[in-house]
């Protein structure tokens, strides 16, 4: 196979992306958060198309401001209905989320002649038509792929973010009372997180789509997880994952002529389940657990 | 308006077979759901909504078409798998179940996103019919559907309902079932397979992204106005089906509009709603009965200070003593005072304070409570006496007339506290 410029920039886009979700989702995982980084995902819809009828573009700031928002409001409807109302937690995810995502669902359908933003491209994304939309300055030079640079922005801040909060970030995923004795902002460092999880689903929606995010947040976390116990090594381990998700999944949609984020999420999934297999506590080939002993008999 | 008499009077007949599918699956899901919800696995329905679109995708292209029987089948084996590989991981990983649910879900979902890919690039002029599943259209539920989806429902209510006992041992207490000799083991795949047939029908109507809603909801909201299962799963199968038929109506009215996304907002319409009035557990009730009891302990710590006053001989209150013995509730004590004041149980005349007999009574009876309760505590607990003072500190405002006679018996109407103070009775002087 040649060398395809296309190929590559899309196999780089894809990896930072990756790389970037990946390095949040250690640190969801680790807070057993990960539904919560779904919840967000979803959630971040009707700010995406609010951002997107306001500003009349999706290259627009507000896009980003919106969705930022409205990923901190999903967290915070989520304490509220857990601590003020006392619903469990799962039940106080599933109903924060599946309200906001249809609340973005109508309003697409409303607006749908207005803007032009199909829930399709919201879901799925399509980073295949990376190469062909360009950032092109005023003066007509054209400087790239702009999803790109949106990709390499994000994995900045969020390596940024996670450099300078390491520590802060490492204490109150493990141990969150602790942290808040000797007197680290817990709930702050937990807004920022989520602030950054919505702001990174939103710089990646066009190229995965919401739904796919998860995913890249999830799954390689998750494998890596199976393999080591160290924080650096999962650390370490989830962007090569990341990586290896990105050149596998192009070239297996290129194969079979699908979705490329689609297909990175189907070879993280094969990875995830192989290494479930292969660590898994105790082989069971058998449906169900073992056979229950037979009571004596006199 | 016609739209709206056309639609409810079921003149068209297809209405009213969409009316009664959306109605029969939205009750069979609430049913399905709210048992995974008290069992506190209400997240897993969302993994399995997610994990049937590669099904869904796979009978579409063994079919070659939107057939209802092949897209059941399909969405039910890959709903299975996931459900299967869900309590796999759970029990051969260390994996929390949080990460393992979110990674079958966008595992299965991503696997589906190709297929549906795949699908869109053969250019199968049926593909139209799929994308259904994504967001739910319950208007084009045909009537040879019904049959399927409508007698799936009624399988899933009447398989609850039969086995009520069952399900419910499983999701309060699966270890006490098998210990009594139940096979738990079964009763679980049963119940499984049947959360799996309510995704798999309701999907039909909500789309995969949002049947979560559909399961969750209406248990969660029904919660807060019950305590008991039978209520419960009538509420729930109410909310649910009420919102069905209302976020039918407005996809009916708006065409291009999707059915799910409604329903959902109708859904959590009923559920914030419960949350925040439901009576008793609501949020708002559960503020105001807060601040009520507040404001009886603070008039009862009052009532009580003057008495202890007039106990160690002193005669007059003057008001601003009685702020300083509250430092900093300066502004809730001079309400406190007003409120008892209303209520006719002190008097205030040129700054002092005093009681009235109907306020002397009342303070009595606390300090009579406060002290029959240390008694009890000290005779009966053996707790001593220089440790009963906070629990009857507490104890004092909730002790019902009932209680209180009941003490006196068991006490023998004792004249002396633990702390040999005189125990006060409405006759007594002091």
């Amino acid at each position: 196979m040649s060398f395809d410029q296309n190929a590559f920039l899309i196999i780089i886009t894809a990896s930072i992306i990756s790389i970037s979700c990946g390095l949040l989702g250690v640190f969801m995982m680790l807070r057993k958060m990960s539904m919560t980084g779904d919840a967000i995902s979803h959630a971040v819809l009707p700010g995406i198309v609010i951002g997107f009828f306001v500003s009349g573009s999706q290259r627009g700031l507000e896009v980003i401001i919106g969705a930022g928002i409205l990923g901190i409001l999903a967290t915070l409807i989520i304490d509220w209905l857990k601590n003020k109302a006392k619903v469990q937690l799962d039940a106080s995810i599933g109903i924060t989320f599946t309200l906001l995502f249809a609340i973005g669902i109508i309003l697409i359908n409303m607006l749908a002649y207005k803007v032009d933003l199909d829930q399709e491209c919201v879901l799925y994304g399509e980073i295949a038509y990376l190469p062909i939309d360009l950032w092109i300055t005023k003066a007509g030079f054209s400087m790239g792929p702009r999803i790109t640079y949106l990709a390499v922005l994000n994995l900045v801040l969020v390596s940024g973010f996670i450099f300078l909060l390491y520590k802060e970030l490492t204490l109150t995923s493990f141990d969150e009372n602790f942290g808040l004795v000797i007197g680290l902002p817990a709930g702050a460092i937990n807004l920022a997180l989520m602030s950054m999880v919505s702001y990174t689903t939103v710089s990646s929606f066009e190229a995965v789509g919401a739904i796919l995010v998860v995913a890249l947040l999830v799954v390689p976390p998750a494998t890596a997880f199976l393999w080591t116990k160290k924080l650096t090594s999962l650390i370490k381990l989830t962007c090569a994952l990341g990586i290896f998700i990105a050149i596998a999944g192009y070239y297996m949609a290129y194969l079979v002529d699908s979705s490329i984020a689609g297909m990175m999420v189907a070879v993280a999934g094969v990875i995830f389940l192989g290494s479930a297999f292969v660590k898994s506590i105790k082989p069971n080939w058998i449906f169900g657990t073992s056979s229950s002993i037979k009571p004596l008999e006199n | 308006m016609s739209d709206f008499l056309y639609f409810f009077t079921f003149q068209d007949s297809s209405i009213a077979f969409v009316v009664i599918g959306i109605t029969l699956l939205g009750i069979g899901s609430a049913y399905v759901g709210t048992y995974s919800f008290l069992d506190k696995k209400a997240l897993l329905g969302d993994a399995i909504s997610h994990a049937v679109l590669p099904g869904i995708c796979l009978g579409f292209m063994l079919a070659g078409e939107k057939n209802p029987i092949y897209i059941v089948t399909g969405a039910f084996l890959s709903g299975a798998l996931a459900t299967f590989l869900t309590s796999w991981l759970k029990s051969n990983t260390r994996l929390s179940d949080d990460a393992i649910i979110a990674s079958i879900l966008s595992i299965f979902f991503g696997f589906g996103v190709v297929l549906l890919t795949v699908i869109q690039k053969s250019g199968n002029p049926e593909m139209a019919g799929l994308n259904q599943f994504i967001f739910g259209n319950a208007i084009a539920i045909l009537e040879e559907d019904l049959y399927i989806y409508g007698g799936l429902a009624i399988l899933i209510i009447i398989t609850l309902t039969a086995f009520r006992k069952e399900f419910s041992m499983l999701v309060f207490n699966a270890d006490f079932g098998k210990s009594i000799g139940y096979p738990m083991g079964a009763i679980r795949l049963v119940f499984n397979v049947l959360m799996i047939l309510a995704v798999v029908i309701g999907i039909q109507a909500i789309g995969v992204v949002l049947m979560a809603a559909l399961l969750i909801a209406p248990g969660a909201a029904a919660r807060f106005w019950t305590d008991k299962l039978g209520k419960l799963l009538l509420i729930a199968g109410a909310f649910s089906a009420v919102s069905g038929i209302l976020g039918t109506y407005v996809s009916f009215v708006i065409p291009q509009m999707p059915t799910g996304p409604w329903v959902v907002v109708f859904l959590s319409l009923f559920a914030f709603a419960s949350f925040l009035f439901a009576p008793k557990k609501g949020v708002l009730s559960r503020f105001i009965a807060r601040r009520y009891y507040l404001k009886k302990t603070h008039q009862d710590h009052l009532l009580k200070l003057i008495y202890h006053g007039l106990e160690s001989g002193k005669n007059s209150f003057a008001i601003e003593e009685i702020y300083e013995s509250f430092p900093y509730r300066k502004r809730q004590t001079k309400h406190t005072i007003d409120e008892l004041l209303k209520t006719n149980l002190l008097t205030l005349n040129q700054g002092l304070i005093d009681f009235t007999s109907k306020g002397k009574s009342e303070a009595k009876r606390i300090v009579r409570l406060h002290r029959l309760w240390e008694l009890y505590l000290n005779e009966y607990m053996n707790i001593a006496p220089d440790h009963v003072h906070d629990s009857a500190e507490k104890l004092e405002h909730i002790l019902t007339p009932e209680l209180e006679a009941l003490l006196e018996n068991r006490l023998n109407y004792p004249k002396l506290d633990p702390h040999q103070e005189a125990i006060p009775r409405d006759n007594d002087e002091l």
